[in-house]
């Protein structure tokens, strides 16, 4: 039986004057991992910020767990379970490793206890009182995710978080999804690396200048290979 | 008597006492301006006008309803911290993102606004505060007088200051601070309020002001303009210590009253000046400031 985490229709977003996502439909189910590809400048970015309150404006319809978000502040919104690792990471330069994790106040019961965290990435107890951004590149992904498994937030949203790491460190990447997907965790990922997403992902969707055009599930990949080529050029 | 350079040692070290509790309000008040820019980026003319606040509120609070002069030290900033929110929620977000001469027009406007009214209200001659009698009188340390609430401003100013510091660098509301200077939204996504802690941060900044207005006034005359002359050096106190530095706004204010001190002892015409012409020395050699990063 599912219960839908997340539901955005016809949701419009702006910086400033300028009109960057132009309708987005699309829906989560809980414990779903779903994938949004496109090319660069698609507008994945931006639909992640956009529910999350972050952009200029937006306009059409959030619903997070049922109840509409479009009219509330960020904190509101984070309050509702959402957890976000950002574009390149977002660790603060000006807190230690520690104090990185510790920032994101708890959003619900049942988050992840600090002493489970340190066990899941050990380089973090190690560095705990080093400059976040002293992190390496590996290190600082982690940080990224751990902060926000901490606040019990269930309802992740990952925006490229393989980027710009190495083979090795995004292998571990992808099994740390793997076992938060087991654990029952929903996550809406944005992927420029296929090869990542593709095993992790129960669905796909594709954006196209500021559009879903196309939503698949994992099983009929196959078959929408000719698709992904069109769109992406994989 | 001994003395340096001709200079009886004993005055040498009343100056430095008297350079220390000028020093005691510079920290406060600079302290308070480093917070509010560091986190908001707002200039606030407007400090000086809350410093004269909290010394009317302390007057007032004695003079109108016998409110003796430990109450109001805790009353009178609260008070003043809170008028600070309501200003802050009112006006001064309205210019956040905007050019930083709106916020600082907008607050100099109101530091006009605020001395006017109560120049109109209570005239312009001055009115003194009794010293509380607990802190009245001062030991005779055998090589000089040492005014006992003088040693009092300094006690509470390094104590709030050096609290403050704390607060900042090491607890996890200081991180939350921290990280809103750096990355607000991402803050925002957490779930911290950042408007909220944004009307607190201008709040505190200004009630540390109106502390400093409390304990100013059994030493100086109560009037509208007390902050007004002072606010200009704790403005070059600023920029000395780096734009938004917290530990060089502290231990700047210190260090410049005492210089300040020194030079009334050595080379009395420069004393009003020498602030200012280590300013341009800072600007020259290290224009962000001695603690600030660039
Ligand atoms: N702050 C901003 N102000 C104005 N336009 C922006 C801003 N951020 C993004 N855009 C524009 O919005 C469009 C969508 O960008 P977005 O970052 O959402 O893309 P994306 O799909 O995440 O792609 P990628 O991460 O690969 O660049 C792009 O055309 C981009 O130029
Ligand atoms: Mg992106």
């Amino acid at each position: 039986m599912a219960e839908e985490v997340l539901r955005i229709a016809g949701l419009h977003a702006y910086y400033g004057e300028s009109h960057v996502l132009h309708g987005v439909d699309c829906h989560v189910e809980r414990g779903e991992v779903v994938t949004l590809l496109g090319r660069n400048g698609a507008g994945r970015t931006t639909t992640m910020k956009a529910l999350l309150g972050l952009v200029g404006s937006r306009s059409g319809s959030v619903r997070i767990h049922g109840s509409e978000t479009i009219g509330l502040p960020p904190h509101r919104i984070a309050a509702l379970g959402v957890g976000y690792c950002p574009e390149e990471r977002g660790i603060y330069a000006s807190l230690s490793t520690e104090e990185n994790l510790m920032l994101p106040p708890a959003v619900a019961a049942g988050g992840m206890p600090v002493e489970e965290i340190y066990a899941m990435f050990p380089n973090l107890r190690e560095r705990r009182a080093s400059r976040g951004t002293n992190l390496s590149g590996g290190e600082q992904q982690m940080l990224a995710l751990a902060r926000i498994l901490r606040t019990g937030a269930r309802l992740l949203l990952l925006d490229e978080i393989s980027e710009g790491l190495a083979p090795v460190i995004v292998q571990a990447l992808g099994r740390t999804i793997g076992r938060l997907r087991a654990h029952g965790y929903t996550i809406v990922m944005s992927e420029q690396n296929f090869r990542f997403a593709a095993p992790l992902a129960d669905r796909f969707y594709i954006m196209e200048r500021g559009r879903m055009v196309a939503q698949f599930a994992a099983g009929e990949l196959p078959d929408r290979m000719p698709l992904l080529r069109q769109y992406l050029g994989v | 008597m001994t003395s340096v350079f001709g200079i009886p040692v004993a005055v040498i070290l009343g100056q430095l006492m008297l350079g220390l509790v000028n020093g005691s309000f510079y920290a406060m008040l600079s302290l308070g301006l480093a917070v509010i820019f560091g986190l908001m980026g707002v200039v606030n003319f407007a400090h000086g006008a809350f410093y004269t606040l909290g010394a009317f509120a302390a007057l007032l609070a004695l003079q109108l309803f016998g409110i003796n002069y430990w109450v109001a030290l805790i009353v009178a900033p609260l008070a003043v911290g809170a008028l600070g929110m309501a200003v802050e929620r009112l006006l001064l977000r309205r210019v956040y993102g905007l050019d930083p001469l709106y916020g600082l027009l907008l607050t100099f406007g109101l530091a006009l606004i605020c001395e006017g009214s109560l120049n109109q209200v209570f005239g312009a001659t001055g009115q003194s505060y009794p010293v509380p009698p607990a802190l009245a009188g001062g030991f005779n340390l055998g090589f000089m007088f040492l005014p006992l609430y003088r040693a009092w401003v300094i006690a509470v100013s390094v104590v709030v200051c050096f609290s403050t510091w704390y607060v900042i660098e090491r607890t996890r509301l200081g991180a939350t601070l921290r990280a809103a200077r750096e990355n607000t939204p991402l803050l925002q996504s957490f779930g911290v309020n950042v408007p909220l802690l944004m009307a607190a941060t201008f709040g505190g900044g200004v009630a540390l002001a109106a502390l400093a207005g409390v304990l100013a006034s059994p030493i100086v005359l109560v009037n509208s303009y007390m902050g007004s002359s002072l606010v200009i050096v704790v403005f070059a106190v600023v920029v000395i210590g780096g734009m938004g530095s917290i530990l060089g706004s502290i231990v700047g204010g210190l260090a410049l009253g005492v210089i300040e001190g020194f030079t009334k002892v050595l080379y009395p015409e420069a004393s009003n000046v020498v602030v200012f012409l280590i300013m341009a020395l800072v600007l020259i050699l290290r224009p962000a400031g001695l603690f600030g990063r660039d």
